[in-house]
């Protein structure tokens, strides 16, 4: 019997309209547990590195956390892997809501697609019941829209859906997957509109099993408990009404400008206001106390709803107000696009406009307001007509496409995808490293469990130390103790810093654990509900393996060097891992470099950022080594080798 | 009938739909209590409390499985509550035949929510237990009501009762005449 997984695989092929019911390996799942971990797996195994992302032979994987209908509170993240045409790399997406414990009840811990439909068509998933069904009269729907057609159409309110919009069925590189208000970003969207899915739809009312279950549920109600009482996890954004941090620190339009005393009282007042105005409710995603999001209603648009940073990208990147993106975000949810990226290409396309290197013939009748252009704009890309059509390939690309010096207007992308509009003083090393090697592509991915301020006093630092649970290692703590400037840290506290915040993301996109009650949330404060000394605990409950800090610590490196493993077999180099020039005004490409060498070494990376087979053997990826070797990727040196058979025959 | 007051204790389970997030974390505890071996199953359609969840028309009801309706309603009636739509069943909490609430997804059997009052009984239910937004409190209230004698119905009696429900009480009258001919006394 399977612990906390289902054991199978749900299998689609598009092209030939097959479907078929795979069981799994357990022992893959002691390596990689499940979600990103799997999915990454796969993709290595599966697809060719030479395949193109729009090739039917690319894979579209929605996966389950490992502990994704266990009683493990906000458990729920499902992830989305596939290859992207934006960044030729593996992307990597996560959305929250009901969507991943709907497919673990039905009996599935991922749906694994490849191929293209010949038309739009949805999948229907209910238990053991699998269908491909034509939704060519879904075609041009908004992403809740369609879910609620489909869910008419079913009968059937209680099926989960994620759906692409316009967007996505028009192949525009920032198109997302949506789920209620939930939403895949990075990347996704396009791959599911170009296999000519419009949706998937989950019903599911089978058992999931629990290794030692009555445990299990004690713990996780202890969890969940102090979830929902402490203010030291969940997103605050959903509550705090201050805030001052984003528009002060962070640039506005194409991530150009910053203006340092943006917030005042009577904006907080005003901005309030409308937000309790159009407020319906708050909500929570699958079995977590926490109400990140919040639902809204402008008057003459559709409901939508928000969590984080995501209510502030448009109004910043048009240089408006917060009702600008009250405006704006219910008809950009239902198109289906990242709500990240796609307000950056807008704001870029319009310096080009300014700039002169595009024209008022490159925008026929647009508006002269900044809030009508980026209207025009929206309805140009998701539809790809005229300059939408370049724009719709994101920032990177369509500055190629434009050319004439608009390349230089693309200063906010690393590995061609749109960063957060961050552009600040002095570099901070930890996150040098961590914008540099990321492989999630946003910065929001991969920071997280170290504090990103050190505390001013040392009777502070000595206090928040000594309640510190999270940390994998008491190292950390004198880090910590030691810190007094941002800027000024040692390299070998930095390495540690940055493997630390990685690697709780790979476990929680592993696991299906939310990063607002982990990975992500413990820079803001420390206290997180789960972190890498209670997870293993909770995965050997769940599942009857074996499970401790070291094993989970292991397997998180594990996932990563495979994940790089793909990406480098793509052609990933160390060129490729450069922040943004102006990310930072005072730069020293020497240190960085420096910085970025001992990381590598330190990972046990080539100084091209490649793994080297002693560390892909420590990690259990000998097969990964084997086959970066016969690709030429990897030399094969007496040095690394030693151990093999023909290795000593060298050295003997 | 007869006899004077007696106090009887009301367990309720009060909720305030506002406040409800629709996390369903609820029907996971629930379908984990109610597991045999307890907790060691989760099956949230099994769970006999349901949030009936629309997030597009912003509905958000948890409701109890109540008692097994034979037959659906005639008229469905809507409500507006603080200026939204409810449908009537959103707030019923009967196992019924014309929609999949509260029903056992495999046999088709009805469920039932008993307060968790099975051995042992827990003091507070596992579903007010684990709502972290506080949407369900648990009551306990003392009523005064008059005592009536109860009628104990044996069990030949409610298989008759059932009988006639479903065949018509003739059909009823008329099978038994035919059986008891053919039988010795």
């Amino acid at each position: 019997m399977r612990y906390a997984e289902t054991g199978f695989n749900l299998e689609i092929d598009l092209s030939r309209g097959s479907i078929d019911k795979v069981e799994t390996d357990p022992r893959d799942t002691e390596l990689y547990l499940g979600g990103q971990g799997m999915a990454a797996k796969i993709l290595f195994e599966r697809v060719p590195a030479d395949v193109d992302p729009f090739s039917p032979d690319n894979l579209l994987i929605f996966s389950t956390g490992l502990l994704h209908g266990t009683p493990a509170p906000a458990a729920n993240r499902t992830v989305v892997n596939t290859f992207s045409p934006q960044t030729n790399l593996m992307s990597h997406s996560l959305f929250g809501g009901f969507f991943g414990p709907e497919l673990k009840y039905a009996g599935y811990d991922r749906i694994i697609i490849r191929g293209k439909a010949p038309d739009l068509v949805y999948l229907y998933i209910n238990n053991d019941k699998v269908e491909i069904r034509d939704a060519t009269h879904l075609r041009g729907k908004g992403t809740t829209e369609t879910g609620e057609l489909i869910k008419k159409e079913l009968n059937d309110q209680k099926v989960q859906v994620a759906a692409i919009g316009l967007a996505g069925e028009n192949r525009v590189f920032m198109a997302s997957i949506d789920h209620n208000h939930a939403s895949a970003a990075r990347g996704v969207g396009v791959i599911m509109g170009d296999k000519r899915l419009k949706a998937i739809a989950v019903r599911g009312t089978k058992e999931l099993n629990i290794a030692h279950p009555a445990e299990m549920f004690e713990i996780c109600q202890d969890i969940h408990l102090k979830m929902a009482a402490s203010s030291g996890c969940g997103d605050w954004m959903a509550d705090d009404e201050d805030d001052s941090f984003h528009h002060n620190h962070f640039a506005w339009g194409n991530a150009r400008k910053r203006i340092k005393n943006y917030w005042s009282d009577e904006l907080q007042e005003r901005w309030t206001r409308w937000k309790y105005d159009h407020m319906d409710r708050q909500t929570g995603c699958y079995n977590c106390p926490k109400k990140c999001r919040n639902v809204m209603s402008w008057p003459g648009k559709p409901r939508f709803g928000y969590k984080c940073f995501g209510k502030d990208t448009y109004h910043m990147a048009a240089f408006l107000e917060l009702d600008f993106s009250y405006e704006i975000l219910g008809i950009a949810q239902e198109y289906g696009v990242d709500s990240y990226a796609t307000p950056q290409v807008m704001a870029f396309a319009l310096e080009l406009l300014e700039a002169g290197i595009l024209t008022d013939k490159d925008f026929p009748d647009m508006p002269a307001d900044s809030r009508g252009r980026f209207f025009y704009l929206l309805e140009k890309i998701v539809r790809r007509e005229g300059i939408g059509d370049i724009l719709a390939n994101s920032v990177s690309h369509a500055a190629k496409q434009i050319g004439n010096g608009a390349e230089a207007y693309d200063h906010n992308t690393v590995k061609k995808f749109e960063q957060l509009p961050i552009k600040l003083g002095k570099v901070n090393p930890a996150f040098f490293l961590m914008l540099a090697t990321g492989e999630k592509m946003s910065i929001t991915q991969i920071e997280g469990s170290f504090p990103q301020d050190p505390l001013p006093t040392q009777e502070e630092r000595d206090e928040f130390v000594k309640k510190w649970e999270a940390v994998p290692d008491d190292k950390f703590k004198e880090y910590f103790r030691n810190w007094k400037k941002k800027s000024e840290i040692s390299d070998e506290a930095t390495c540690d810093i940055v493997e630390w915040n990685e690697a709780m993301h790979y476990i929680d996109d592993a696991i299906g654990t939310c990063g607002f009650v982990s990975s992500f949330r413990g820079q803001f404060g420390g206290a997180v509900p789960y972190h890498v000394n209670n997870i293993p605990g909770i995965i050997a409950l769940a599942t009857g393996m074996e499970m401790d800090q070291q094993k989970l610590w292991k397997t998180a490196q594990r996932i990563r060097a495979l994940v790089r493993a793909v990406n480098v077999r793509r052609g990933l180099r160390r060129k490729d891992e450069r922040p943004p020039e102006d990310h930072w005004a005072v730069r020293n490409e020497e240190y960085e470099q420096n910085l970025l060498s001992k990381y590598y070494e330190f990972k046990g990376w080539t100084s091209e950022g490649i793994p080297t087979r002693q560390k892909l053997e420590n990690l259990d990826l000998g097969y990964v080594a084997d086959d970066l070797e016969q690709r030429g990727i990897l030399k094969i040196d007496a040095s690394a080798t030693a151990g093999r058979p023909s290795a000593e025959t060298v050295t003997g | 009938m007869t006899a004077g007051l007696t106090t009887k204790t009301v367990k309720e389970i009060l909720v305030d739909i506002d406040k409800c997030t629709g996390c369903r974390a609820c029907e996971m505890a629930c379908s984990a209590y109610h597991a045999t071996p307890r907790y060691s199953s989760i099956n949230p359609s099994k769970a006999r409390i349901r949030v009936v969840c629309d997030e597009i028309n912003d509905e958000y009801v948890p409701i109890r499985a109540g008692d097994y309706t034979p037959s659906e309603c005639n008229g469905r009636h809507i409500y507006t509550i603080g200026g939204k739509q409810y449908s009537e069943c959103s707030f019923c909490g009967a196992s019924c035949p014309s929609r999949d609430y509260f029903v056992e997804p495999d046999s088709g059997l009805p469920l039932k929510c008993d307060m968790c009052e099975s051995v042992p009984a827990l003091e507070v239910p596992m579903c007010v237990k684990v709502c972290g937004a506080e949407a369900l409190t648990y009551v306990e209230r003392e009523v005064k009501r008059e005592e009536k004698e109860q009628v104990k119905r044996g069990e030949i009696e409610i298989g008759l009762e059932s009988l006639v429900k479903k065949h018509g009480v003739q059909a009823v009258i008329e099978t038994m005449a035919q059986i008891s001919k053919g039988l010795k006394p």
